[in-house]
């Protein structure tokens, strides 16, 4: 892997390169310019991932810049990884951009297509699409090796050099193409991946199979996406609204069983104590958090046998205090992986 | 060829009410093969236009007449009378016809009585789907012969994005939109050229769309 692009010298490039595996964590900017919420969410991130993943404007829904966080984060000493999508910028925009954010002291770049408008707030919206994910990975490749814009002109001067990422999908069809399309990401300039939320892991397993046969997880480290289910009703959004995942049923049948032998919502609303009704829906909440926070870990402990899988990216948007019970209990990450603590 | 469709008959109404004499102009070209704007459209929105005003207490004057094709001046040489007699012309062309009425009667505002919507087939009756959005830089070799360009919601040049699942693209909301990637796809190797699927396409240059500017095309072959 030596040949696997500049060193950019980030936590998550350096324990990429280690060999350890990593665990990336992810943080949703507020949709309001309060900085107080990102500090909040932020510090329980802090030192238990490599680095934290600001999402740019997802779902199409409009937040605070993502580098404007990335900036907020490093204040707080916690290494951002920030996402640029192609929606909302040109190849004029995102160059500018990245300089900017180089400067700022970002490392990490994530490079997405982005969702679409119309899933978000502002559905009337002009989109985009000046590059794809491939050709924008492609265009910071050269910024960052070749020192040259996208139109040709040199770089006279510091050149952006970011650790280039991209996302894929191993649940999206046609299945034949997706590992294909990761080979495309790679030879494009992605030193790491991202995978989609991993809920169906045969399905991700046959996937990296088809990888593995094609040498990808040599030529970029492959992140599986993970994320704690936090209800049965997210269990059941995300396997039937959400497009592109795959939820194994036995995770739902496991959601649902979590609060077996707990009142159900029925009996708690005809309770006639409101302390009662309260620690019974606390109970109720706590017993499928924990759940969705073990099947989690057990994805996790699965996707270490996985050949080529180099860590995984944890989503926990609007739960980031759940992250630190994950790594802790997968031991991984840069705080709680034996192997580190010994290094 | 160019589809459109007609616009809210209220939106209509608010357009012409300061006019008098109004004149409905159809074209026999595109729009009446979409059945749109031809002559039986234009026929029956000026119907509309005349009951319409009359329940309102302000009934207008209204003319109908349909030129064979609106956007060139010969043919709209035939409706000058017409646009004579009249205050204001609702043009039931494409957008390219209301243009050439107003250039060529400058002294007369035609407003349009059709939304432009695109370069499309007509799949089946009734239906009409783009295939074209006139990028002016054709890619149709490289994809089978399906443009990801019109019929990919982010105009994609690399592959489907992780929104394409079970041959759906994942933006439109009745969720029955084929995923123009997945048809490529298929339609790639089917031809045995998948090869071409794993090429990476740099930026595309959209200097010949539409972000080049206003675009012209000049043969000095034909020119007299």
């Amino acid at each position: 892997m030596s040949d696997n692009g500049t060193i950019v010298g980030s936590n998550l490039e350096k324990a990429l390169k280690a060999g350890y595996f990593v665990a990336t964590g992810e943080l949703g900017p507020p949709q309001s310019a309060d900085r107080h919420e990102i500090e909040h969410k932020a510090g329980f991130l802090k030192g238990i991932v490599e680095s934290v993943n600001l999402t740019d404007n997802q779902t199409a829904v409009v937040r605070m810049s993502s580098i404007s966080v990335a900036v907020m984060l490093l204040e707080m000493g916690i290494e951002p990884n920030i996402q640029m999508t192609a929606r909302d910028r040109n190849r004029i925009a995102i160059q500018s951009d990245l300089l900017g954010a180089y400067a700022l002291g970002v490392r990490n770049l994530l490079c997405l297509t982005g969702d679409h408008q119309t899933f978000g707030n502002h559905p009337n919206a002009k989109n985009v699409h000046d590059v794809d994910s491939i050709s924008m990975l492609q265009m910071c490749r050269n910024m960052r090796d070749q020192k040259i814009f996208e139109c040709g002109d040199a770089i006279k001067g510091q050149e952006p050099r970011f650790l280039l990422g991209a996302a894929a999908n191993p649940f999206a069809d046609p299945f034949d193409f997706r590992p294909y399309r990761l080979g495309k990401k790679a030879r494009a300039g992605a030193d790491f991946i991202q995978t989609q939320l991993v809920f169906n892991v045969p399905k991700f397993q046959e996937y990296m199979r088809r990888v593995v046969d094609l040498g990808l997880h040599e030529q970029t480290y492959i992140l599986a996406g993970v994320g704690p289910i936090k209800s049965l009703g997210a269990a059941r959004y995300m396997a039937a609204k959400v497009p592109g995942m795959e939820v194994d049923p036995e995770y739902i049948e496991r959601m649902r069983t979590s609060t077996q032998g707990l009142p159900s919502i029925k009996e708690i609303r005809s309770m006639d104590d409101p302390s009662e009704a309260k620690e019974a829906r606390r109970l109720r909440k706590k017993a499928a958090e924990t759940e969705g926070i073990g099947i989690c870990v057990e994805i996790i402990e699965a996707c270490k046998e996985i050949e080529g899988v180099a860590g995984v990216h944890i989503m926990a948007i609007e739960w980031e205090e759940a992250v630190d019970g994950i790594v802790r209990t997968a031991q991984i990450g840069p705080k709680y992986d034996p192997a580190r603590q010994a290094a | 060829m160019i589809v459109a469709e007609q616009k809210p008959l209220e939106e209509i109404k608010g357009m012409v009410a300061g006019a008098e004499k109004i004149l409905v102009l159809g074209c026999g070209t595109c729009v009446t093969v979409c059945f749109a704007g031809g002559e039986k459209e234009a026929s029956i929105l000026a119907s509309q236009l005349r009951m319409a005003t009359r329940l309102d207490g302000d009934e207008k004057e209204v003319t109908e007449f349909t030129v064979q094709r609106q956007c060139e001046y010969e043919y709209n040489d035939l409706a000058a009378d017409y646009v004579r007699e009249a205050d204001l012309v609702v043009s039931l062309a494409c957008g390219i016809g209301v243009q050439t009425m107003n250039e060529q009667f400058p002294e007369k505002l035609t407003v349009p009585g059709l939304n432009t919507n695109g370069l499309s087939q007509p799949v089946e009756q009734g239906v009409w789907e783009e295939r074209c959005q006139a990028c002016g830089d054709c890619v149709l070799d490289l994809t089978g012969g399906l443009c990801p360009i019109a019929r990919c919601a982010k105009s994609l040049l690399n592959g489907p994005c992780g929104g394409s699942q079970r041959g759906i693209c994942e933006v439109y909301a009745e969720k029955e939109t084929p995923c123009v990637w997945d048809q490529i796809y298929h339609r790639l190797e089917d031809l045995g050229q998948l090869d071409k699927l794993m090429e990476l396409e740099p930026p595309k240059n959209w200097h010949t769309s539409r972000d080049g500017g206003q675009r012209k095309i000049v043969r000095e072959d034909l020119r007299l």
